[in-house]
């Protein structure tokens, strides 16, 4: 009786290119060749991938540590709540200003691409499924994940910026701009591992189509979408190019949404880092600190939440 | 061929056939259902015992594709009128199906579920302990009710299902192979619970064990594939419907009786 393949090479002779087939009298398992090449192979692919994802780590680490080692020096309380002084060569203020951008546009622009990007996905999952709108917006969120996000820029400079001027509300409609696609796909992809099953159940207890999505749809999707919807935050959180062109940057601490340019944390440490004086460099390393904290805060928050609601085995 | 058997009729099905885009799946059915007892639908796989089920609630629209033609009568009204709301029709049909398949919530959450999209006002928490106890689940979760219904057991995820189903107060249970999915003691724990629940409700149920339907139903259906031979198409057909005990022991037609009598299928 054979065990193993037999893809017409000559049976019989087992230590040939199979290790199957049947095994001749006299010899023993352990002295097949391919058996011995195969174990090899497999150790040399072990270390490849072990090495491949060390190359990973030991980058990421060393950004860490860079940022961490120079940001630290004047990472202070006065960095955390005073504003930037109006030369990058006098010492001391912070990034206040840049923090409080950050936040309000950040804010604004999720608030409105958050709630459109989830119910954009959800249209795709329950209702639009293949039809040519579907497509459509399938298609048109791919292009525009892959849209440098210059180009956002440059659209909402054009459009809003020539007319109203740099402010805070031209920055929030780059940043929702940029974040709606990754909203959109992100959260269509977790709806769409929702089990029908579950649709299912819901149906048959006699639940509208709006209900099953409300009440069983959405929660179980809830920890993926908000994974989804974090990064797309911390993506935000992270542009200069497109608040160059719409938020401009400023000195001073503002809560104005428009009429006025607007500083960001981004932008606070492109000025800071590209200016020939080591106190404004420095700042701009505490700021990079900063703002690696808050986007480290934001993916632990979106881990938890992931993690507190289970929704399978 | 009507079972020949008192009992006030639920369901009268009428030349139903079902489509599913151009294939057609299932083929002229007519039968009656009576309330108060347990209906099951034999047959081999593929011959549209599933399909035939969920033509009795209106699950059958949600599959893209899916057509049904002829008349499902529910106490002589057609449920597939042009004024009739599927909704509606699901909330007096509940069905459990043939995976376990628990919200992703509490045990309590599960139960409520139903109650709370119906806008019952009436006391929740007496909701659920009447409608475990029914389900025969009462003692072994009345402790965790707060628990994740992920945690149960297969057997008591089915028997939660039930629960659930009954909770809102349905007129017939469909179920689609309730048991095939369980071991042969939570299977004999589901039988039990149907015979319990057949004094309050009517039960449709599906499978292909046949030991199971000779065990716990009144009357049987036998659904059989018809192959064309040009084409190779299938699509079921109801064959033979009666009294259990007739279908089990003097079925009227040939295929019946090679298919009980263990010859095929």
């Amino acid at each position: 009786m054979k065990a193993g393949i037999d893809d017409g090479l000559a049976v019989g002779n087992s230590c040939q290119r199979w290790a199957g087939g049947r095994v001749e009298s006299g010899i023993s398992l352990g002295q097949c060749r391919p058996t011995r090449r195969r174990v090899w192979r497999n150790r040399r692919n072990l270390v490849l991938v072990i090495l491949a994802a060390a190359v990973t780590v030991l980058l990421v680490g060393l950004i860490l540590y860079y940022i961490v080692s120079k940001g630290i020096g004047a990472m202070d309380w006065e960095f955390l709540t005073s504003s930037m002084p109006f030369s990058f060569r006098r010492e001391g203020g912070g990034f206040l200003n840049g923090l409080v951008g950050t936040a309000l546009m950040v804010g604004l622009a999720s608030v409105v691409s958050i709630p459109l990007g989830i119910l954009a996905a959800i249209y795709l999952v329950e209702y639009g499924g293949k039809n040519w709108l579907a497509k459509l917006i399938r298609f048109f969120s791919d292009v525009m994940t892959g849209v440098p996000s210059v180009f956002v820029g440059l659209f909402v400079y054009t459009a809003l910026v020539i007319e109203f001027g740099f402010g805070a509300l031209m920055g929030a409609a780059s940043l929702a701009i940029i974040m709606m696609p990754i909203v959109v796909r992100s959260t269509e992809e977790m709806l769409k591992l929702v089990p029908q099953e579950l649709k299912d159940a819901s149906f048959a207890l006699g639940a509208a189509k709006w209900q099953t999505i409300v009440r069983v749809v959405l929660p179980a999707a809830a920890p993926g979408i908000s994974t989804g919807v974090m990064l797309a935050v911390a993506r935000a959180a992270g542009e200069t190019a497109p608040l160059i062109l719409t938020a401009l940057g400023s000195f001073q601490l503002t809560a104005k949404l428009w009429g006025e340019p607007m500083s960001s944390l981004t932008l606070a440490i492109f000025d800071g880092a590209r200016n020939p004086f080591a106190a404004g460099q420095a700042r701009a390393w505490a700021g990079a600190l900063e703002l690696l904290l808050i986007v480290l805060v934001l993916t632990v928050l979106a881990r938890l939440i992931s993690s507190r609601s289970r929704t399978t085995r | 061929m009507v079972g020949g058997s008192s009992g006030k009729l639920v369901f009268t099905v009428n030349n139903l056939s079902v489509h599913y885009g151009r294939n057609l799946a299932l083929k002229d059915v007519n039968m009656e259902i009576r309330s108060q007892r347990i209906t099951a639908i034999i047959g081999p796989s593929g011959c549209g015992k599933s399909t035939l089920i969920r033509c009795l609630n209106r699950m059958n629209e949600l599959i893209p594709g899916a057509r049904v033609s002829g008349e499902v009568l529910y106490h002589g009204e057609d449920i597939y009128g042009p004024s009739v709301d599927p909704v509606v029709v699901r909330r007096h049909i509940g069905m459990v199906f043939q995976r376990p398949n628990p919200f992703p919530k509490s045990i309590y959450e599960n139960i409520v579920f139903g109650a709370k999209i119906n806008g019952y006002k009436g006391d929740m928490d007496e909701l659920v302990e009447r409608s475990l106890r029914r389900a025969a689940l009462w003692d072994e979760v009345k402790g965790k009710l707060k628990k994740s219904a992920l945690d149960l057991s297969g057997g008591q995820q089915q028997r939660l299902c039930i629960a659930r189903a009954i909770a809102v107060e349905p007129d017939v249970i469909v179920m689609d192979e309730p048991a095939s999915a369980l071991d042969p003691i939570a299977t004999t724990r589901i039988e039990d619970l149907m015979q319990e629940l057949k004094r309050d409700y009517s039960i449709v149920i599906v499978t292909h064990n046949m030991q199971q339907a000779a065990r716990v139903s009144d009357e049987t259906a036998f659904l059989y594939t018809e192959v064309d031979e040009k084409t190779s198409d299938r699509w079921g057909i109801l064959v033979e419907f009666g009294d259990t005990s007739q279908i089990f022991t003097r079925p009227r037609d040939k295929r019946t009786e090679d298919y009980v009598s263990g010859r095929f299928g």
